[in-house]
């Protein structure tokens, strides 16, 4: 049944409906609406055996998930940006121990400067941490992935990421169809750790691994990781015979059969990017697009059976590793390594900057003309940029850029220039 | 549990881990003597009966008493408990107050803070207002503050008493060896040798001059200091087992009687009884009587007319007793004259003290010169370098009614005169190692082959005496005794003992201690008893306080339940050596390894 | 008569008053006041003792104790973390009828009992990172309360440095939540794992390999440092408590009244380290034990933020005696005696005594002084 919902608490009543144990909430925007939600929820008991603890950091947050994981609790939280990287160590080690539990990462960009709005720089931050990432496209889909979340998580001992562009989806008020909880229980068997501290069968988790053995665990943990590349799909199988809908899996094509060109992109880009493929089919350019879901686990496989074989390969990052390039396209690149594709990146959206549908269609059409740099900043201010630069080899001191780009844009007077 | 690889491990799986590897010292656990028993005169293992008295195995613990020593209730009053002057605990130091300690900070903590603490041992931490660099580290930490000796003796009292009461019985001894022995003197040493030779199987006899058992313990001992019921009581225990008593039997001729008995071996024990004399110029109505005389018609319910005044002339136990006597019969003041001063003399300080509270007087640093009518004169002395009284010249009176000599006493060896191979020197009968004299066969202990002439002397004289005659005639050689190395204070870890005061045995009161022979000092009841048996420290042997098991960081400390105390798991031992600092007792060394 | 049981007679006068001896029996009934022991051969000092009557034992007197931390372990010969631990979760074990969940941060006591492949632990434990024992502990508590398992009690340990230093965001928010974990600290002064180096824990003067016996001011800085127990108390926690590896019967009460309580506590262990001390292995448990009697580290227990009873002192020494058995103070020593410093450690001691009363016979402090020296400390806050 369709509401009109803002993301967050869409996603709030979602997992809610999973039926969580223990919640932690940090404030850091924009993931507080979800964890505000909760916490009514907890208190008016529309949400029962539940402990909602308001902790004292993000990384305190995911270190009471590791405890209550561990004791065989479901686990949720959500961070943001600054918060996932303050809870980093402790997010590697809870992917380490192979603690299941799900986290939405309301995606956001990282300071400095500090920046609150949308981009995957901090969901990029932890890719190698072993969570698994997922990827929602739309506030439907972030419903939808929260509760598979959960069964995936379980049925592999990983914890799981949940990641939903910040703003864009969490704030964003739409029509959107949250399952009824009978049809969630049916869904979402109970939790059954693998490994639990119980006095009645004691065990020591977290034992300290030496050389002799590092390796092998590592390699362990990759196979999950592979398993769950089977799994995600059955998953994802298994909540569409529930619901009726599709929803989650590897990579999902979009009128990309037989195209010439492919764009592939992740999260809420993907709308803007199916959007510019439907003008430019209808202008006669074969083109279509590819929504990768499951970021970690990589599908090399199943994307490059989904690729097929076109001339050019198009990847729309929202993030990108300074004096690298676009993450995404060096792993898009490695599953079409063997194929005669060209590859281009644009890295679109950063800190917040809208991907317009003009911007993208006029980026696309040098594109399918092989007219596009192999790196393309969508929607770059060139002058901003070269002034800065200039500025920069005329004097050691020329004070900080993000400052000086700002007044350049006439975005500060004068007058608070030196608060500044 | 299905455990994640690595990660997730088996509980208790370190036990793989044999840790004993890494050790380079080991801890082994030691049996060590304990001072008391060291300094046991009657070789009493002093510290095996209080552990039994301390967990209220009282008939357990006066049956270990009795292993070597027949006498608890007679030991208990008049031993002058050498065990408790060696006892650790009362070698253990105590500041004087906190309040003292604290309120100047830093170098505060000067030797005067510190009450009874015998200066050999400690040396002080810093001295106040000592310069830098002149000040001297502890020879050691204070670890603990305890206090006074076990009042060991009033435990064996309590033990002796309750026997006599509950009438304990002595068990069979060994089986008949067929072989006799003849004890002559029925004293101290000559009960006790008898008792242990019945212990190992002989055929005893005791032939005792007097009309009665006892020896100085009837005679020489006054009333009020051992009841005579306690000793009757006593003696009469030992007599019950079956040995051969004859009194008034004074033998003469030694050699004679050995054979009339068919005795295969003799022990000489009859005592020192005959007084001591000093030269005293006096006039023929001068009232001077022996300190033995004195004792033993008191004994005998007569009563010798002393006058008012009463002086008593030496300084040692009998002295006292002899002053004290006096008071009871009735002398209004009875003086102690003796020649050098207090702490020279030989009496016992608690027979000293008590004769104090009792009235009696003491005259130091003076001799008696000459008897005049019912003056004395008497010449005052000083101690020269060696501590040895030197006559001054200067002369004082002091009225007396009668003069008592307690000089010391000497044995009668007329009895050995036609045995020509025994050697006498200095009135004292020289035997072996094994006691035995130059004439095989016949020994001899007690006051009259040894110097030290106490009760407690005689007892342990008596036992090794029996343990050596019973080798002999069974024709082996007596064993040298090991002894194990001396469970020093040092080895201690006193923190561990609670400070807990001794008890004060009660005394009667004054007024009645001046006129009656009731007995002076009060035996403690069992609360009292048991809570003094459980200030013994265990000095040098493991009373299982399960300090090492419980203190050892590596869990390789073995606890084998009670009564088997604990082994170390070597496997696992690290050979760290905290178990044997902590050990209260010092019953655990730390070895090299090989 | 039967062996080994109490007299009867004993009562009055010649009972020993013995601060913090407590009866096991019933651990889930808060203990309130000191009681009166009665004497024995090693009164209540000795680990236990045939003449104990049992609740008078400690745990590890225990020949069925359940040697949480077992044989095996890899800690340095004559470790204090190693025996603090085993006392703490024992105790915590039997109070709980063996229900305890530990969680552990990084660190030593982490490090010598759980290198792959073998764990000295027998109770159920997980360690996760160096800052956030108390966090995970709230973890545990959290789903344990979630799931209505109020029987299981959860423990969260860590050293100094993981309490103090790295852990103390995640532990102050335990505090303040309330959260039912006993965080206990085993605390040896320095970064022990890592090599011995400084952490706020560190005393003044103390050689640490950041804090070198070298320069005009050898050793760990004079006026930094902070006291956790007095911190734990500010956040006015059920239950906050200090003890030594020396008391053991003393340890085991606090642990046992810790685990009375529900919400937050806090025991604070100091645990001698022979390697980062620089003393002999044998005397680890002699240098806690001189710590609590010189008045360096002041042994006490605290509810909701006040102090309502302390460990006297029973036979105050100079810091000197303290201070010659470990190496990390030998420069005050050698080549030449620092009289000033040495005095100034002993000025502390002697502060310390004062402000928690640890002299005098009632084994209480005075509210008056208490107040008066807690809230100097905390800048009058409490009060």
């Amino acid at each position: 049944m369709l509401e009109q919902l803002e993301g967050s608490k869409a996603v709030a009543r979602a997992v809610a409906m999973c039926r969580p144990e223990v919640i932690c909430a940090y404030p850091i925007s924009p993931q507080t609406h979800i964890v505000e939600a909760l916490g009514a929820m907890v208190k008016d008991t529309t949400l029962e055996h539940c402990e909602f603890i308001n902790v004292e950091s993000e990384f305190g947050a995911m270190s009471v998930l590791i405890g209550a994981s561990a004791t065989g609790a479901r686990s949720y939280t959500a961070t943001s940006s600054q918060g996932l990287l303050f809870m980093t160590e402790a997010v590697y080690n809870a992917a380490g121990l192979g603690l299941p539990m799900v986290m939405t990462l309301a995606n956001r960009a990282i300071g400095a400067p500090i920046n609150i709005w949308n981009d995957y720089s901090d969901a990029m931050a932890v890719r190698d941490s072993g969570w698994i990432q997922l990827f929602a496209e739309s506030n439907q889909a972030a419903v939808d992935l929260h509760i598979q979340a959960f069964h995936l998580s379980e049925e592999i001992s990983l914890p799981v990421m949940v990641c939903m562009d910040g703003y864009v989806l969490t704030h964003a008020i739409e029509p959107l169809d949250v399952p009824d909880q009978e049809l969630v229980d049916k869904y979402l068997p109970p939790f059954i750790p693998r490994q639990l501290l119980d006095p009645e069968d004691p065990v020591s988790i977290g034992a300290m691994v030496g050389p002799d053995a590092f390796t092998e665990v590592r390699y362990l943990a990759h196979a999950k990781q592979l398993k769950a590349l089977q799994k995600i799909p059955e998953i994802s199988t298994e909540f569409e015979r529930l619901s009726g809908r599709k929803s989650g899996g590897l990579v999902r094509t979009y009128r990309a059969e037989e195209a010439d060109t492919i764009v592939i992109g992740m999260g809420s880009v993907v709308g803007a990017i199916e959007d510019a493929v439907d003008d430019l089919r209808d202008s006669g350019i074969s083109i279509g697009a590819i929504s990768i879901t499951t970021f970690r686990p990589f599908p090399l496989d199943a994307l490059r059976e989904a690729v097929g074989n076109p001339k050019r390969v198009v990847i729309v990052d929202r993030a990108f590793s300074v004096g690298m390039g676009s993450i995404l396209a060096t792993d898009v690149a490695l599953a079409l390594a063997h194929n005669d594709i060209r590859l281009y990146t644009v890295v679109a959206g950063l800190g917040g900057r809208a991907v317009t549908g003009i911007s993208l269609k006029q980026c696309l059409s040098k594109a399918v003309k092989d007219d596009l740099e192999k790196l393309t900043f969508l929607d770059l201010d060139v002058d901003v940029v070269e002034r800065e630069l200039t500025r920069m080899e005329q004097s050691k001191r020329s004070g900080p850029s993000a400052e000086n780009i700002l007044r350049d844009l006439g975005t500060t007077t004068p007058e608070t220039e030196g608060q500044l | 549990m299905d455990r994640p690889f690595a990660i997730t491990l088996q509980p208790g799986s370190s036990r793989a881990n044999k840790t004993g590897s890494w050790r380079t010292e080991r801890p082994v656990y030691v049996d060590l003597l304990p001072p008391c028993n060291d300094a046991c005169p009657a070789g009493e293992n002093i510290q095996g009966w209080l552990y039994h008295a301390e967990e209220m195995g009282y008939e357990e613990a006066w049956r270990t008493i009795m292993l070597d020593n027949p006498f608890p209730a007679i030991m208990g009053r008049v031993c002058y408990h050498n065990c408790e002057t060696a006892c650790n605990r009362g070698k253990v130091y105590r500041p004087v107050s906190n309040a003292m300690l604290f309120g100047e900070s830093g170098a505060s903590f000067g030797k005067a803070e510190y009450a009874g603490v015998p200066g050999s041992t400690l040396r002080t931490t810093t001295q106040q207002g000592a310069s830098s660099g002149q000040r001297e580290r502890a020879d050691y930490l204070r670890d603990g503050t305890l206090d006074e000796a076990v009042g060991i003796n009033a435990v064996e009292r309590f033990l002796g008493d309750i026997a006599l009461k509950s009438d304990w019985q002595i068990p069979a001894g060994k089986p008949a060896t067929g072989k006799r022995v003849l004890v002559v003197g029925g004293g101290p040493a000559g009960l006790s040798t008898a008792y242990h030779l019945w212990l190992l199987g002989n055929d005893v006899s005791v032939y005792e001059a007097s009309a009665q058992l006892g020896g100085m313990m009837r005679f020489g001992i006054p009333a009020y200091r051992l009841p005579r019921d306690v000793l009757d009581k006593e003696i009469d225990r030992i007599i019950g087992l079956g040995i051969n008593i004859e009194l008034n039997h004074k033998v003469t001729d030694l050699l004679a009687e050995m054979e009339e008995g068919n005795y295969d071996a003799i022990f000489l024990a009859t005592g020192a009884e005959i007084a001591r004399n000093a030269y005293i110029p006096a006039g023929d109505s001068s009232h001077i009587i022996d300190a033995l005389s004195l004792l033993r018609s008191a004994q005998d319910m007569e009563r010798p007319q002393l006058g008012r005044t009463v002086v008593v002339y030496g300084g040692g136990n009998t002295a006292m007793d002899a002053a004290r006597t006096a008071k009871r019969l009735g002398a209004s003041e009875a003086i102690v004259v003796y020649r050098r001063t207090r702490d020279k003399m030989p009496a016992h300080d608690l027979e000293v003290e008590e004769a104090i509270e009792e009235g009696v007087k003491m005259r130091w640093l003076s001799t008696i010169n000459r008897v005049a009518g019912e003056k004395l004169l008497l010449e005052k002395m000083e101690l020269d370098n060696t501590g040895f009284p030197q006559p001054t010249g200067e002369y004082d009176e002091l009225a007396a009614d009668s003069v008592v000599l307690a000089l010391g006493e000497e044995a009668d060896l007329s009895l050995l005169g036609h045995i020509p191979d025994i050697v006498i020197e200095n009135g004292i009968v020289q035997v072996d190692s094994t006691m035995m004299t130059s004439h095989p066969g016949i020994f001899a202990g007690g006051d009259i082959a040894q110097k030290d002439r106490t009760v407690t002397d005689a007892i342990g004289n008596g036992k090794k005496a029996a343990r050596n005659i019973d080798n002999w005639l069974r024709g082996i050689a007596s064993p040298d005794s090991v002894r194990h190395p001396l469970a020093e204070w040092s080895r201690l870890n006193t923190w561990y003992y609670s400070d807990a005061p001794a008890t004060m045995r009660p005394k009667l009161d004054a007024v009645r201690r001046q006129s009656t022979f009731d007995e002076v000092v009060i035996g403690l009841d069992e609360s009292e008893a048991l809570f003094e048996a459980r200030r013994c420290m265990s000095c040098g042997n493991c009373f299982e306080c399960d300090n090492c098991y419980g203190v050892c960081p590596d869990n390789s400390v073995i606890k084998l339940g009670t009564g088997m105390r604990y082994e170390f798991d070597y496997d696992y031992c690290k050979g760290c050596g905290i178990c044997a600092t902590e050990c209260p007792c010092g019953a655990i060394d730390m070895v090299p390894e090989d | 008569m039967t062996k080994g049981q109490a007299p009867t007679p004993y009562s009055g006068s010649r009972e020993d008053i013995v601060t913090g001896q407590e009866s096991k029996q019933e651990p889930q009934q808060t203990p309130s006041t000191p009681r009166q022991v009665k004497f024995y051969q090693t009164g209540s000092f000795a680990v236990g003792g045939r003449l104990l009557d049992a609740p008078e034992r400690t745990v590890q007197s225990g020949i069925k104790r359940t040697n949480s931390l077992t044989l095996g372990h890899r800690a340095c010969q004559g470790c204090g973390e190693a025996l603090g631990a085993r006392y703490a979760l024992d105790a915590a074990m039997r109070a709980t009828e063996n229900k305890i969940v530990a969680a552990n941060a990084t660190g030593c006591l982490e490090v010598f009992t759980t290198p792959y492949p073998e764990t000295s632990w027998q109770i159920p434990w997980i360690h996760s990172v160096f800052g956030n024992a108390a966090a995970v502990g709230s973890g545990i508590a959290a789903a344990l309360r979630a799931k209505g398992r109020d029987d299981i009690r959860v423990v969260a340990q860590a050293g100094d440095g993981g309490t103090v230093d790295i852990g103390i965001g995640c532990l102050s928010g335990m505090f303040e939540r309330n959260d039912d974990v006993l965080f206990i600290c085993y605390d040896n002064e320095a970064y022990m794992n890592t090599g011995v180096q400084r952490s706020g824990s560190t005393p003044p003067a103390a050689r640490t390999a950041t804090t070198e016996a070298i320069g005009r001011q050898p050793g760990n800085q004079w006026g930094q440092g902070k006291k956790m127990p007095l911190i734990a108390m500010a956040h006015e926690i059920p239950y906050v408590a200090t003890a030594t590896v020396a008391e053991l019967h003393d340890l085991e009460y606090k642990i046992e009244k810790a685990m009375s309580f529900r919400g937050a506590r806090y025991v604070h262990i100091l645990v001698p380290c022979p390697l980062g001390w620089g003393s002999e292995p044998a005397n680890t448990i002699k240098i806690a034990r001189l710590a609590k009697e010189t008045g360096i580290f002041p042994v006490f227990e605290a509810e909701y933020g006040e102090v309502t009873g302390v460990s006297k002192i029973r036979s105050k020494v100079p810091v000197e005696e303290y201070l010659l058995l470990q190496k990390r103070y030998a420069h005050l020593f050698r080549p030449s005696r620092q009289d000033e410093v040495i005095n100034k450690i002993q000025e502390e001691a002697d502060r310390n005594v004062r402000r928690f009363g640890l002299l005098g016979e009632d084994g209480m402090v005075q509210p008056s002084d208490t107040d008066k020296g807690i809230s100097a400390h905390l800048g009058g806050k409490v009060g």
